[in-house]
């Protein structure tokens, strides 16, 4: 059986292991040493061979996209971390970056010596302010310590609280001081990006594997994970189970090992549906307990491995109105951009409460799933895309109720059931 | 000729068809040269793709390899080996634009019926060509206030609104005045503007024009018609010298919009506010509508045409006479002044120039710009342009634009010799040398030109000696081509019609025996007067010494001059026979009235700034009124001669059948610059332009574009502003020996010698206060 392998997490379970002193206790800020050492191209060959995928999402091959940077074209390069985590589910870079932030700080100044940057920016989340204030800190110290300062500065940008500022190019208009909007592609963010330079946008897990791997070497991060998802990674988990949190382990790993190892879902409760990677991946149902959580397994499965944020649902959970509540957020934050989206959440979001009120009829799921295929895929990006998700994946497999909510009138759930309070007597 | 430039062609399918398109085409452009039109909201071909509305959908590959969803065809540009699939064969692209069609129309309110924009909508008609017959949408629909003003002439409606963000990104990308802008997200996403700067851009009817709903309405004209209840008819703008190409709409014999034409190589398919809604002017309620006779109680009589084309003929015929052709009048009717007073009056004292004007202007109009043929399409290839007594914002808007164009194109280097940094030229990140009101020559002599460069000089020019000059050594050391702009629609036409005391029409000399010969044997006349004929403002200084007798004067405002009060006493005492279409300060004091058609109730054409002609049809059918040229000819034959220019198209001919002089050029005389006056502490030269929008006659009976007018305002350095303590708003009196004017101060980057005050704007009639426009010595304290 796969066990968990804390890398990202070695220490979190010491009370000042968001220090410095307890950063460089543990052997920080040497893996940066060891990369300023190094030419340039030889890090990013050291990320390539470690097989490192994006952690926001895509998955794209990190070692990859800091090679699409152009070199010797004698402009200004920029790295760019993005925090802006805002996904229903998604839970991962906030208690990364409590427990410890050096650990994306040296990411970046590796990064930026590998890309040939001088200037970092962190793009985070307006309403995780303790987070902010513990970078803060975190900054200001590294600075201190001459890590920072000397051929690397470090900025922390807040963002004001807009889901699309995850999206790389709305992030860019956004830490530009624009309204945050995608931006048409090409050109990529590679050749014209940060105020039209060549600009690499990394998520924070991302870009904190990186020292781990520059210290233990591309082998050691190889040897961990599957053929094509290498690595260990964090996996979020919450909901309905009795010990929520975050547990680091092999690419890989299948839900029922992680229940297993955290002890599984809410006593006298059994497993509904799931997501593996935050409320834009298509849910999963117990028959997916055993489906390898990496990028290929999920998808083979049709979802995707997102984020990686494993949110649970037992029995108690009306699956529409879970759906509802995850298209209301859609449509609260789709920044109008393009029609497919604005319109249609707006009009996604009308047609679910109908249904969960027990107001709408069977008709109405074809309705849905047809507008779904209108806005997957027509949308300008990834996040119009994302809203159908849910939708389509919750007709696929609990057709059955959505129709009982037509023929009851009504949810034949009980929505106290499902919560935390349930039998407390409120 | 013009440079063939060598372009790729790149060859694509489209739906089975074969074309050949220059290299960086767009898909969805590629297809209309097929014939093939996919249906599109956000995409415009002037400003930049943003991929935002998605109802261009359709399937492309290239090479053999699929996109795996569809594609935004106004975003990519064609590749060799792409074959493009639209709705015609595309399942999956027909699908996808019926479903973006249906989510565009959820939130759309059903309007139509009362929409300005019903019936020449593109969100009705592309309904209609590519969307379903039904919506399966039952719910509640967005709702907002509607309308608002964005501007007291733009009204924006926020149901109607499909956010394809035309308007924002024009006002960003064209007009360079981004005071509109997308806000808040969602379906609640809507246009809107900031706080503390309303839509006050010369160009916002541009976005009306554009909005592919009715979200963006004109004040003036909503509810006012439908488009199918309008007779269009294309026309050209009669406001300034940009020379653009326009749609005039009427209704019942009333002219109830006008519409920005295209023409690629002149306005493309903008034009600014004050061409699209000043307009009102003509159905203003005093319009001049019989002919009218001064009996011998002095009192101005209605009269019969007989009547009053008998007396005009006798008092032309008892005095010796000239001419004041005003610069509003087509080519056409400027030839037939020119001709009137050649043949009939047998003077050359006539000038088109009703406004501030020098010999050296003269001279120089003649020696460089009169057949000249510098063109917008210069502007484009310019390595750099000099602005000299010229504003292009304000006085000829489309040139800006172009210039603005450039610069975003191809960082076009501009430079502009003034004494204060305007709006404009800050918008167009221009160079700008700060010279005293007077002394621009100076500063003009130390520019570096190439034969690639332009020097774009304005009616101002003239205002400052030697500053015409300086411009022609300029552009003769360094190869520059000169292009003079003026403000008014009507004067590079009569500067070729001969409507001017040094030239007969088509650029020949009166000086030049050979030239005169020519026209008298074309015109069928024994001689034409010989000597250099007198300017507006000596033809007023010589009715007031009694030298001539009487005047024949078209569509002019006396005050423009410079010298109002001799010009308002040369009227009072010579027989005036006025050509008007409104009662005016001409009028009060004319012997004979005669009303004329306005623009829209005539043919003609006028000559831009480049000498191109804009030629347009009479959009009123039924108008009773009739041309200068006509009117004219009548005057003629009751004073037993003839012009033999019975009609425009007429005229026109003869115009074209003359043709340009290829004979002697006239050359100019050098003219020196005046030393600068030495001020006292509380004295300023003054510096002053007219705004676009102003107190301009031809704006009359617009309020609502008034209302985006720039504020009235006394512009200073910072260091003098610091001398006499006033900072911003402090109130400050402006005088001369004339009188003042009273107005706001504000502190800008100006000369520290001179004050800048708009010329014709409320609260600031510099002419009629002040007597002063340019370059007089100011008294100004604080108040």
């Amino acid at each position: 059986m796969t066990k968990l392998v804390p890398v990202l997490s070695a220490h979190w379970d010491e009370k000042d292991s968001f220090t410095i002193q307890a950063y460089t206790r543990h052997g920080g800020y040497t893996a940066s040493q060891k990369a300023l050492s190094m030419d340039p191209d030889a890090v990013i060959q050291v990320v390539k061979d470690s097989g490192l995928r994006g952690r926001g999402g895509a998955g794209f091959p990190t070692g990859m996209k800091w090679g699409f940077i152009p070199q010797g074209d004698n402009k200004d390069h920029y790295l760019v971390v993005n925090a802006d985590e805002s996904e229903p589910g998604t839970c991962k870079d906030t208690p990364l970056l409590m427990a410890n932030p050096h650990v994306l700080i040296e990411g970046c100044i590796i990064a930026c010596h590998a890309i040939r940057a001088k200037n970092a920016f962190i793009y985070i989340r307006g309403e995780v302010t303790h987070v902010v204030r513990r970078l803060n800190q975190a900054i200001e110290d590294a600075y201190k310590a001459g890590h920072l300062g000397d051929g690397v500065d470090l900025v922390l940008h807040v963002g004001a609280g807009a889901y699309i500022c995850g999206e790389e190019t709305a992030l860019l208009d956004s830490l530009e001081g624009f309204r945050g909007q995608p931006r048409l592609r090409p050109p990529f963010p590679a050749i014209a990006g940060l105020y039209a330079r060549p600009t690499v946008v990394n998520n924070v897990e991302s870009i904190a594997s990186v020292p781990a791997i520059i210290m233990n070497g591309a082998d050691w991060y190889q040897s961990m994970g599957t053929e094509k998802s290498k690595g260990t990674t964090l996996y979020s988990l919450s909901g309905h189970v009795n010990n929520p949190g975050q547990f680091e382990a092999p690419l890989g790993i299948t839900l029922r090992e992680i229940l297993e190892l955290s002890g599984g879902i809410r006593t006298g409760h059994s497993l509904k549906f799931w997501t593996p990677g935050g409320s834009s991946t298509p849910i999963f149902t117990s028959a997916h307990l055993d489906t390898p959580l990496d990028y290929e397994g999920v998808a083979a499965a049709g979802s995707m491995l997102g984020t990686k944020a494993l949110q649970i649902f037992d029995e108690t959970t009306c699956v529409v109105r879970a759906v509802l509540r995850w298209t209301e957020f859609y449509k609260h934050e789709s920044c109008g951009k393009c029609t497919p989206c604005r319109e249609g959440t707006w009009w996604l979001v009308q047609i679910l409460r109908d249904l969960e009120a027990g107001k709408g009829t069977e008709a109405d799921l074809a309705k849905l799933l047809d507008l779904c295929d209108n806005i997957l895929g027509r949308s300008f990006c990834a996040l119009g895309d994302g809203a159908t998700s849910p939708i389509t994946s919750s007709i696929q497999y609990f057709r059955d109720e959505y129709i009982a909510h037509t023929k009851n009138q009504g949810c034949p759930f009980d929505p106290v059931a499902s919560t935390l309070f349930v039998g407390v007597g409120v | 000729m013009t440079t063939t430039e060598i372009v790729d062609m790149i060859t694509v399918v489209i739906d089975g068809f074969e074309v050949s398109v220059p290299k960086g085409t767009l898909v969805i452009r590629a297809a209309e040269q097929l014939g093939i039109q996919i249906p599109r909201f956000c995409d415009h071909p002037l400003l930049d793709p943003v991929g935002a509305c998605r109802q261009c959908l359709v399937d492309i590959e290239i090479n053999g390899r699929a996109f795996p969803k569809p594609q935004a065809s106004c975003t990519i540009p064609v590749e060799s080996g792409m074959i493009v699939k639209t709705q015609l064969t595309s399942a999956v692209a027909d699908k996808a634009q019926k479903g973006v069609m249906e989510f565009l129309l959820i939130n759309h309110p059903l309007d139509c019926p009362v929409c300005d924009k019903g019936g020449e909508c593109p969100l009705q008609n592309q309904a209609m060509s590519n969307g379903q017959g039904q919506t399966r949408f039952q719910g509640v629909k967005r709702t907002f206030e509607k309308p608002i003003n964005i501007s007291s002439q733009v009204l924006l409606d926020r149901e109607r609104c499909i956010l394809c963000a035309r308007c924002t990104r024009f006002s960003e990308q064209i007009a360079s005045d981004p005071f509109i802008t997308l806000n808040e997200r969602g379906a609640l996403q809507q246009v809107g503007i900031y706080e503390k700067q309303p839509f006050k851009s010369y160009f916002s009817g541009n976005t009306v024009q554009i909005c592919p709903v009715g979200a963006l309405t004109g004040a003036s004209y909503r509810f006012r018609a439908r488009p199918f209840d309008l007779v269009s008819t294309p026309s050209a703008c009669e406001h300034c010298a940009s020379g653009c190409d326009m749609r005039t709409d009427v209704r019942r014999g009333k002219t109830l919009r006008r519409l920005a034409g295209n023409d690629a190589s002149v306005n493309e398919e903008w034009n600014c506010d004050k061409g699209r809604w000043a307009f009102k002017y003509v159905t203003a309620v005093d319009r001049l509508t019989h002919p009218m006779v001064r009996n011998e109680f002095g009192e101005l009589v209605q009269a019969s045409w007989p009547e009053a084309l008998a007396a005009a003929a006798k008092g032309l015929k008892t005095h010796t006479s000239a001419v004041l052709v005003g610069g509003r009048a087509t080519h056409e009717d400027a030839y037939g002044y020119s001709k009137f007073a050649r043949v009939a009056l047998g003077t050359n004292d006539i000038d088109f120039r009703s406004r501030r004007s020098s010999e050296e202007e003269r001279e120089f109009l003649a020696a460089h710009i009169v057949g000249s043929t510098t063109t917008y399409f210069d502007i484009d290839r310019a390595d750099h342009v000099l602005l000299v007594g010229f504003e292009p914002e304000e006085e000829s808007p489309i040139v800006f634009l172009r210039l603005n164009k450039q610069r975003r194109k191809r960082a076009l280097k501009v430079t502009a010799i003034a004494s204060k940094l305007s709006i404009g030229v800050e918008k167009l990140k221009g160079e700008f040398v700060k010279v005293a009101p007077g002394q621009e020559a100076l500063a003009i002599a130390k520019q570096t030109l190439t034969v690639k460069s332009i020097i774009l000089v304005g009616e101002r020019a003239s205002e400052s000696a030697g500053v015409l000059t300086a411009v022609a050594a300029l552009a003769d050391s360094s190869g520059a081509k000169i292009a003079w702009i003026p403000r008014r629609a009507g004067e590079r036409g009569a500067l070729e019609a001969g409507a001017i005391g040094n030239l007969l029409p088509g650029g020949r000399l009166v000086t030049d025996s050979a030239a005169r010969i020519d026209l008298c044997a074309f015109w069928g006349t024994e001689s034409l007067p010989t000597s250099i004929g007198r300017s507006s403002q000596e033809i007023y200084s010589a009715v007031n010494s009694g030298v001539i007798g009487a005047l024949v004067v078209g569509g002019l405002d006396p005050l423009d001059g410079a010298n109002s009060s001799e010009a308002l006493a040369a009227l009072e005492r010579a027989f005036v026979v006025s050509l008007e279409i409104a009662p005016s300060e001409v009028t009060k004091r004319a012997d004979v009235v005669l009303p004329v058609a306005a623009i829209t109730e005539k043919n003609g054409s006028f000559l831009n700034w480049e000498g191109r002609a804009r030629s347009f049809d009479s959009a009123v059918q039924d108008s009773l009124n009739r041309s200068d040229l006509r009117i004219l000819s009548m005057i003629a034959e009751a004073m037993d001669t003839s012009l033999n220019l019975g009609t425009v198209t007429a005229a026109a001919k003869e115009i074209a059948t003359l043709g340009a002089w290829e004979g002697t050029r006239a050359s100019m005389k050098a003219v020196s610059v005046v030393k600068a006056p030495v001020l006292a502490p509380d004295q300023f030269i003054l510096n002053s332009w007219r705004r676009l929008l102003d107190l301009g006659t031809l704006q009359k009976g617009e309020e609502n574009l008034a209302g985006t007018a720039r504020e009235s305002v006394a512009v200073i350095s910072p260091n003098r502003a610091q001398t006499l303590g006033v900072i911003d708003g402090d109130i400050l009196k402006i005088s001369t020996s004339v009188g003042s004017v009273t107005l706001a101060t504000l502190i800008e980057e100006i000369h520290d010698d001179a004050i800048w005050a708009p010329r014709n704007s409320l609260d600031s009639q510099l002419l009629v206060n002040l007597d002063a426009s340019h370059g007089e010595v100011v008294t100004v304290v604080k108040l």
